[in-house]
């Protein structure tokens, strides 16, 4: 029989993203990571398919699905006290998010270049308003 | 205009475009993991906002506009990158529910139970950035 702290989502948790050491634990942490990111963020992105108006719908374009999947998995192997620094610093980057946002609203708004390359462009700003936040602020 | 959803929409999605949506969130975050392992919590809690799957569903929200307008024979060049400044504009009212969600981790998580901190501040973050929609189309 296993031990309660083995059974359920937290069990599978601990077992995969759990403190290990060793190659092999790495690429586990890693592959776990990777498989419960991609599925949290495709839930959060279908539900933006689904809603209705657009409008709406572009609210699940800053889900904070990278967050959950990564804080979830911070907690288990680093503990909570680790995890609540990374949700301090997601402030400065969900504020460096809400101007690269706002850039891409403004830029497509005028109709020019196309989505793809707005929003990969913009990423740049996102790097810098992060950054900069985080020297002036969090450093 | 009233919000409603229809999950009919999501027939639209090919199997790929959820495919390519999981691997840039499977992708981030390992990203994230490996930059907090490699400079810590405070610059790797800044890439728990980065704007992971934005840029990938606004150029599927312009393409699939487009792909509406050439059905009926027209070109939907602008049609599309309206839809995208339409996403764009929900996504940026989405970063201000990501900063609510941040600042519930930040100071509950320490003391109080992860999965109810976690729950309580995805609940703060649908809504504060639905509320803040809300008053941006009564604006």
């Amino acid at each position: 029989m296993l031990a309660p702290a083995t059974r359920g989502m937290r069990g599978i948790i601990e077992r995969h993203a759990g403190p290990h050491s060793g190659k092999d634990s790495l690429a586990g942490q890693l592959i776990f990571r990777f498989l419960v990111g991609g599925l949290l963020v495709a839930a959060f992105s279908s539900l933006g398919d689904v809603f209705k108006p657009r409008g709406f719908a572009g609210l699940f374009g800053a889900a904070p699905s990278v967050a959950l999947s990564t804080l979830t998995l911070t907690i288990a192997t680093n503990g909570k006290s680790y995890a609540a620094i990374e949700a301090h610093s997601m402030i400065a980057g969900a504020v460096a998010f809400f101007i690269y946002a706002f850039c891409a609203v403004q830029i497509l708004f005028r109709r020019k270049p196309s989505a793809v390359v707005v929003t990969s462009v913009l990423l740049t700003v996102w790097l810098a308003v992060a950054f900069s936040l985080w020297f002036v602020w969090l450093r | 205009m009233t919000i409603h959803f229809d999950l009919a929409a999501l027939r639209k999605t090919k199997w790929y475009e959820f495919a390519l949506r999981a691997l840039f969130g499977g992708s981030i975050t390992v990203f994230t993991g490996v930059i907090a392992h490699r400079y810590g919590p405070v610059v790797g809690g800044l890439f728990l906002a980065f704007p992971a799957i934005f840029p990938a569903s606004a150029t599927l929200v312009e393409k699939h506009a487009k792909q509406e307008m050439a059905r009926a024979g027209l070109d939907g060049t602008m049609r599309g990158r309206d839809a995208a400044s339409l996403d764009a504009r929900g996504a940026a009212m989405g970063t201000l529910g990501l900063m609510a969600f941040a600042t519930v981790v930040w100071k509950l998580l320490p003391q109080h139970s992860a999965w109810l901190v976690l729950a309580g501040a995805t609940v703060c973050w649908f809504a504060v950035a639905a509320t803040a929609w809300r008053i941006r189309r009564a604006i």
